[in-house]
């Protein structure tokens, strides 16, 4: 292309004109960005602050921030009380465990709906949606007593066993789809198998493999954007969840849940009346930073991949 | 498979039966029979015994109770319910402002983009719960709340001289009070529709640009109308979401009745006609949504 001066000056003249206007609404976002940013920041902010303060810290009014007597005691304190090494493996593989079996279950489940048109596939699909808009307190109580008296079909004798405080609830309602927001894992799933284009599978079919074949060798290396979403969604919210730890497991399990609900009542040596003061305080917000710092620190490093894949799932579609 | 002679129909179905076998099983044991079993416990009375539980049938008792004389329930129901028609609006908007605002190519966006989404991570479950009558959390709050109250003064002043409807007044006030908590509650919303503002195809705006379109129109023409499905999506989202969260009164009800209150078949009427409201709430919004929503396909 021909280079023209006189365009060019034109595009100059045009692009020192809209510079304020420019300016102006890059300030306007940055405004917007940094107040975002510190509302969702203020919470850790607080906690990190906090970490380091001495009890008087917390009734001095002159202290907001920044403590007048820094202190690490918490740090090594609440390692202590929330046994912290072994708490954080058992919660970790409980969380990477889960998610796997998630993972599985909901991908193959969201193929088999993307892919089949079945006889009653777009019924299985609302009920999918169903399930969704079911609160789980709803289920709570029925779902209780199911895993404490524990029976399919009369397959444990009269009385059923009790599954509760062990892995298996765990374990039947994640290979079986029901476990927390499996709905939404099999609904991006489903819509990412149908953005994938269906020539794949046909030239498979030609090459003559079977439909379980072309599933594990060409849809799922296809399909690792989303199933790294999922996975994530998965890690995230059994890390974070208290319903089915306190449904399933309960007050007593190993985990960091647990430690972190705990930790301010072996801080006071199970004094009630020392529970709700400041220092109990002190040490729970430490206790959080514990229970946050693994997954803020895996965010860190898969945050790129994380929001570049979730574009790519075709969630939209 | 061959050896049976089966059309490809046929065949197809079989497997995709086989493919949702998984949530086929787990909806018949682990949904649908404790669905069916909270319906059935809220029409009586069940009494745990050493051996089980027996039940005791009460018709709709427990309804009229939940209803009539239990004080708690209409209050925190009715709470429960404005919240969730407050926030709403607001989460939507705030986060179909910021996916607009983080869709823009600027110094730092990847960053931003990260800062936006770590509710997503930080602000669940245990961590919301245990923030709750924490004494260092209710602090900054109190300082937060300070803030609020002097401007919400001097705004709610401002207003009133406006003459505007009072209905409407109270919402902006309300929603002014409310704007950490929206922030908090958004990520995955501006996840999903940043999606979607992707997922545009650029040529539509080069053929618009053509046409000699202005952006203004691009947004109301173009955008929008590309974006509004995942409105739905997201409507969906953020309800199931308020389910989970431990700010809802009702939830907190409905746990605190089942295992220290008036007993599992109360906890259950309540659920259901929390569950029900939700649903005919949803079916309206689809109603109204579903006329305008566009299809690109």
């Amino acid at each position: 292309m021909e280079w023209d001066l006189k365009e060019y000056l034109a595009s100059l003249k045009y692009k020192i004109k809209n510079k304020p206007v420019k300016f102006l609404i890059s300030l306007l976002r940055a405004g917007f960005i940094i107040g975002v940013a510190f509302v969702i920041l203020q919470p850790l902010l607080t906690k990190f602050a906090a970490s380091f303060m001495v009890e008087p810290d917390l009734y001095d009014p002159t202290v907001v921030w920044i403590p007048r007597q820094v202190t690490f005691e918490h740090y090594f304190d609440v390692w202590e009380y929330m046994d912290y090494p072994s708490a954080l493996f058992n919660h970790l593989t409980l969380a990477v465990a889960i998610s796997i079996m998630q993972l599985f279950s909901c991908t193959l489940v969201g193929y088999g709906l993307a892919r089949f048109d079945f006889k009653g596939s777009s019924f299985l699909f609302g009920c999918v949606i169903f399930t969704l808009i079911v609160p789980p307190q709803l289920v709570l109580i029925p779902m209780y007593m199911n895993f404490r008296f524990f029976n399919i079909l009369g397959l444990f004798g009269e009385e059923g066993v009790n599954l509760l405080g062990s892995y298996w609830p765990y374990v039947l309602t994640s290979l079986t789809t029901t476990g927390l927001r499996n709905g939404l894992f099999i609904y991006i799933m489903r819509q990412f198998f149908k953005g994938m284009p269906r020539q794949l599978e046909e030239a498979a079919y030609v090459d003559g493999a079977g439909a379980f074949r072309t599933f594990f060798r060409i849809m799922l290396p296809g399909a690792i954007p989303g199933l790294v979403v999922v996975f994530l969604f998965a890690f995230v919210w059994t890390w974070n969840d208290e319903f089915f730890m306190s449904l399933f497991i309960g007050g007593q399990g190993d985990f960091l849940t647990q430690a972190l609900r705990n930790v301010a009542h072996r801080a006071v040596d199970g004094d009630h009346n020392l529970l709700h003061t400041e220092y109990a305080s002190l040490i729970r917000n430490t206790g959080m930073l514990f229970f946050i710092a693994p997954i803020l620190f895996i965010y860190v490093f898969l945050q790129r991949y994380f929001v570049e894949s979730i574009e790519r799932t075709g969630l939209v579609g | 498979m061959n050896k049976l002679n089966l059309s490809l129909k046929q065949k197809n179905t079989i497997i995709g039966y086989i493919f949702c076998l998984p949530f086929i099983l787990g909806f018949l044991f682990f949904f649908i029979r404790p669905f069916l079993q909270a319906v059935n416990f809220s029409f009586n009375e069940l009494q745990v015994t050493a051996d089980g539980f027996e039940l005791h049938f009460r018709g709709i008792s427990n309804y009229m109770h939940i209803l009539l004389v239990h004080p708690d329930f209409i209050p925190s129901f009715l709470e429960t319910i404005r919240d969730m028609v407050v926030d709403l609006p607001l989460i939507l908007s705030f986060s179909f402002f910021s996916a607009l605002v983080l869709n823009q190519k600027f110094k730092g966006q990847t960053f931003s983009r990260a800062i936006f989404f770590l509710p997503v991570i930080m602000s669940a479950g245990i961590i919301l719960r245990m923030e709750q009558g924490d004494y260092i959390t209710e602090a900054m709050q109190q300082i937060e709340q300070v803030d609020y109250t002097f401007s919400g003064a001097a705004l709610r002043n401002l207003l009133l001289q406006t003459r505007l409807p009072e209905g409407f007044l109270e919402f902006v006030l309300n929603a002014v009070e409310r704007i950490p908590q929206i922030i908090r509650a958004s990520g995955i919303q501006i996840i999903v529709f940043l999606a979607g503002l992707q997922s545009i195809p650029r040529s539509i705006y080069e053929a618009a640009e053509v046409e000699g379109a202005t952006s203004w129109e691009n947004f109301w023409l173009i955008t929008l109308p590309m974006l509004s499905p995942l409105i739905l999506t997201n409507i969906v989202y953020t309800i199931i979401d308020s389910f989970i969260s431990p700010r809802n009164e009702l939830i907190d009800l409905i746990r605190n009745t089942a295992f220290e209150g008036a007993g599992f078949g109360i906890s259950m009427a309540m659920a259901i006609m929390y569950f029900l409201t939700i649903l005919i709430m949803l079916g309206v919004v689809f109603k109204i949504l579903s006329g305008w929503v566009f299809y690109h396909e």
